[in-house]
């Protein structure tokens, strides 16, 4: 088993009278990626405040390596990267400038951090646009920018909120590209998003924080696991649906859950593979005739959906 | 590179590249004290203006002509002879600040009334009200030039005739015996001098320029005093306007602070592996750095282009830096205090507007009521432009200066040292 890389343990924080984060625990190991998600207001933010020791805990630690997280000059923070969701740059410094103020920060000098920046520049291919200033930049340049301040000491652990904020989908595929490379590279990620396909995509552990508490701290299979349905299926027929046809139904294999909408029909399954079975079923059953049907995967945001009753976005 | 000079660099670059705020900061101040500096006299060289005076001269006698002169002679004035109805009219337009009007027989009567003190003749003047303090320094010139030309008269020849009527008038008076025995022999020793006066000038017959008589006991000779150069008003106005831009640029320091906290930065300043001291620090010197290169600017500006003269290089550079120091807490406090970028510009910009107006940079602070000069000492900009003053045209050099920096530094302590103390309180919550 990988090593623990940061460990967040039983973590609160509170504004005046307001419990922000409530005794949250979590832990990153070597090479793994976290998908922290959670509506707005659950804490997200201040959990990355204290990992990166911008906000002192009331209770609790964070350790990183080993060494403990906080305020002012530590040598956990060398260890961590930090992309806030904010365009945190100088947008009328070049962004050759921006790299280098953010490398000597780290303690970067000299050829090294030249070596450094020009590397970063290169992996979010900006390397063309080193002497511009990032007020001539898109959005979606500037994100990547964002990535590569974050990236020039060499961090092991790699903290992303909410990186592809207004970004188009190109841009923010080539975000995900740089993000893929940073993964194979070994190097760990916490990531917050209220994208879901993109927590999907990236974490191989989740996360799930609302009101300031962990509700999910698991993978995603793990997660999926946790609902009776891990796909579903519409199917529309001509005529609305009988109740010995929707006994029937419900007594195939793979089926969890059937819902009468009109002349449709939405089925739980276990699982995808149990779709065509369940179709071949339905067209060869009297009377019920089969129009249109579609398949869909269940989702993270179902998941939300279930553990905390309301969606992300609410 | 360590992460200070980083961050010194950065302000550095940003601000040199910022090239509406170099011409605001510099340029400005430049353009402004040259105007203001050229209303308070300007270079040492420069002409003192002078007082437009209206003139009704209807005394065609010696002493009144003489009068009138002695009136167009003085430097202090300008004096246009009009008539009475002119200089009535011109005074009402505000076109003359004031207007002398000599009466018909003034000389004569103004004789007659020297000793006895009766039937006193009057001299009319017409002045703008809205320029009063212009008709006390006319009317000292005035009485400086009437008592001049009627002593003088009195002490002539020419004054016998009115020696005999003031001696004829003694006789018929009420006077005591005493009194009038006492200045009948005045009078008496006075006719005996203006006959020997007439007898003299009969024999020199072309008669002598030289002192007729009683006259003003003294003349004046005016010198500027100050320990080094000449008095340059430019260096004044240099000094005021450098220490308001400068002071707007420690504004934008501040804002600039409140604005990174807006936007991210801050937070990705302070999650390195440095102190929030590190990056206050870090903005402190950049802006004191900032401070310090455009006042030496300004100054070289004013040495080259209006002949402003440094009494003491030590001095200047010594205030310069404190008061560059002062200018950087101070932006630190308003990015302390500021809750939003744009509250603490609008009351930043007000105090500053305050402090620079107390301290004198708009005009001498001599003009304030006492107590408000009182009030100013407490006001760092006072002590930043009373200690230029002493190390450009006062020449106190670096003895005047030490007092004043001390006093910048102090308020630098004092700012900086609050502005830490939020910043970490802040931290911390």
């Amino acid at each position: 088993m990988a090593a623990v890389l940061l460990s967040v343990n039983q973590v609160s924080k509170s504004y005046a009278a307001r419990l922000a984060v409530d005794a949250v625990s979590f832990q990153v190991l070597q090479g793994q990626t976290i998908g922290l998600i959670g509506p707005n207001g659950a804490g997200k933010s201040t959990t990355v405040g204290m990992i990166c020791g911008l906000l002192r805990p009331d209770s609790g630690s964070i350790t990183m390596d080993g060494q403990p997280i906080t305020q002012g000059p530590s040598a956990a923070k060398q260890k961590i990267g930090f992309v806030p969701q904010d365009l945190a740059l100088y947008e009328d410094l070049p962004a050759i400038e921006n790299l280098k103020l953010f490398g000597a920060l780290y303690g970067l000098k000299g050829d090294l951090l030249k070596q450094r920046c020009e590397q970063a520049l290169a992996l979010v291919n900006l390397a063309d646009r080193a002497k511009d200033k990032p007020s001539t930049f898109s959005g979606g340049m500037k994100r990547r920018l964002n990535i590569a301040a974050a990236l020039l000491h060499d961090p092991q652990l790699l903290i992303l909120d909410e990186p592809t904020v207004g970004v188009d989908p190109q841009s923010r595929n080539a975000i995900f590209d740089t993000l893929e490379t940073l993964k194979a590279q070994g190097r760990s990620l916490i990531y917050t998003s209220h994208y879901m396909e993109e927590v999907e995509r990236l974490a191989d552990h989740i996360v799930i924080i609302d009101h300031g508490k962990v509700l999910a701290d698991e993978t995603p299979a793990a997660l999926y696991q946790r609902l009776p349905a891990q796909a579903a299926l519409r199917a529309e027929l001509a005529a609305e649906p009988s109740a010995a046809l929707l006994s029937g139904l419900q007594a195939q294999p793979g089926v969890t859950a059937v819902e009468r909408d009109g002349n449709a029909l939405n089925i739980g399954l276990t699982d995808a593979v149990h779709a065509a079975p369940v179709l071949a079923w339905l067209a060869a059953q009297p009377g019920s005739s089969l129009l249109h049907f579609a398949t869909a995967k269940t989702s993270l945001e179902n998941i939300f959906l279930n553990l905390t009753g309301r969606s992300l976005r609410d | 590179m360590t992460a200070l000079i980083a961050l010194i660099r950065k302000d550095l670059i940003l601000y040199v590249n910022d090239k509406r705020a170099l011409l605001l900061h510099l340029l400005m101040p430049v353009v402004l004290a040259a105007f203001f500096g050229s209303l308070f006299g300007g270079g040492s060289e420069a002409k003192t203006s002078k007082i437009e005076v209206g003139l009704v001269l209807l005394d065609q006698s010696d002493s009144g002509k003489k009068i009138a002169d002695g009136l167009k002679a003085d430097s202090s004035l300008k004096i246009t002879e009009l008539s009475d109805a002119e200089a009535q009219s011109q005074v009402r337009e505000g076109k003359l600040p004031v207007a002398v009007v000599i009466p018909q027989g003034f000389g004569e009567r103004a004789g007659d009334a020297l000793f006895g003190g009766r039937d006193k003749p009057q001299i009319p003047l017409y002045y703008d009200p809205s320029q009063s303090t212009m008709l006390a320094m006319v009317k000292g010139l005035l009485t400086q030039q009437v008592m001049q030309v009627t002593t003088a008269s009195m002490m002539s020849s020419n004054g016998s005739q009115v020696t005999d009527k003031q001696m004829a008038r003694l006789r018929d008076s009420d006077a005591s015996d005493t009194e009038k025995a006492q200045v009948g022999e005045f009078l008496g020793s006075l006719k005996k001098f203006q006959d020997q006066r007439a007898t003299s000038a009969e024999t020199k017959a072309a008669g002598s320029k030289a002192s007729t008589g009683m006259s003003v006991p003294y003349t004046t000779q005016d010198r500027a005093l100050s320990s080094g150069p000449k008095y340059n008003g430019y260096a004044h106005s240099f000094a005021g306007m450098g220490v308001q831009f400068i002071l707007f640029m420690g504004i934008d320091m501040g804002i600039g602070i409140l604005l990174a906290r807006r936007l991210g930065i801050w937070n990705r300043l302070l999650a390195a592996p440095v102190s929030l001291t590190t990056v206050l620090m870090g903005r402190a010197v950049s802006g004191a750095l900032i401070a310090m290169g455009l006042m030496c600017a300004m100054f070289l500006c004013a040495m080259l282009i209006f002949k402003v003269e440094i009494s003491s290089l030590a001095g200047f550079l010594g205030i310069a830096l404190c008061f560059s120091l002062m200018t950087a807490a101070f932006g630190l406090l308003i990015a302390a205090f500021g809750k939003t970028p744009e509250a603490a510009r609008g009351i930043a910009v007000f105090a500053t507007l305050i402090m620079v107006m107390l301290g004198g940079a708009w005009v001498p602070s001599f003009i304030f009521p006492e107590w408000v000069q009182t009030i100013t000492l407490v006001v760092p900009t006072r002590w930043a432009i009373d200690g230029f003053d002493a190390v450009t045209w006062r020449g106190l050099g670096m003895a005047g200066a030490i007092g004043p920096m001390a006093v910048q530094l102090g308020f630098a302590v004092v700012f900086g040292g609050l502005a830490i103390w939020k910043f970490v309180r802040d931290q911390h919550k």
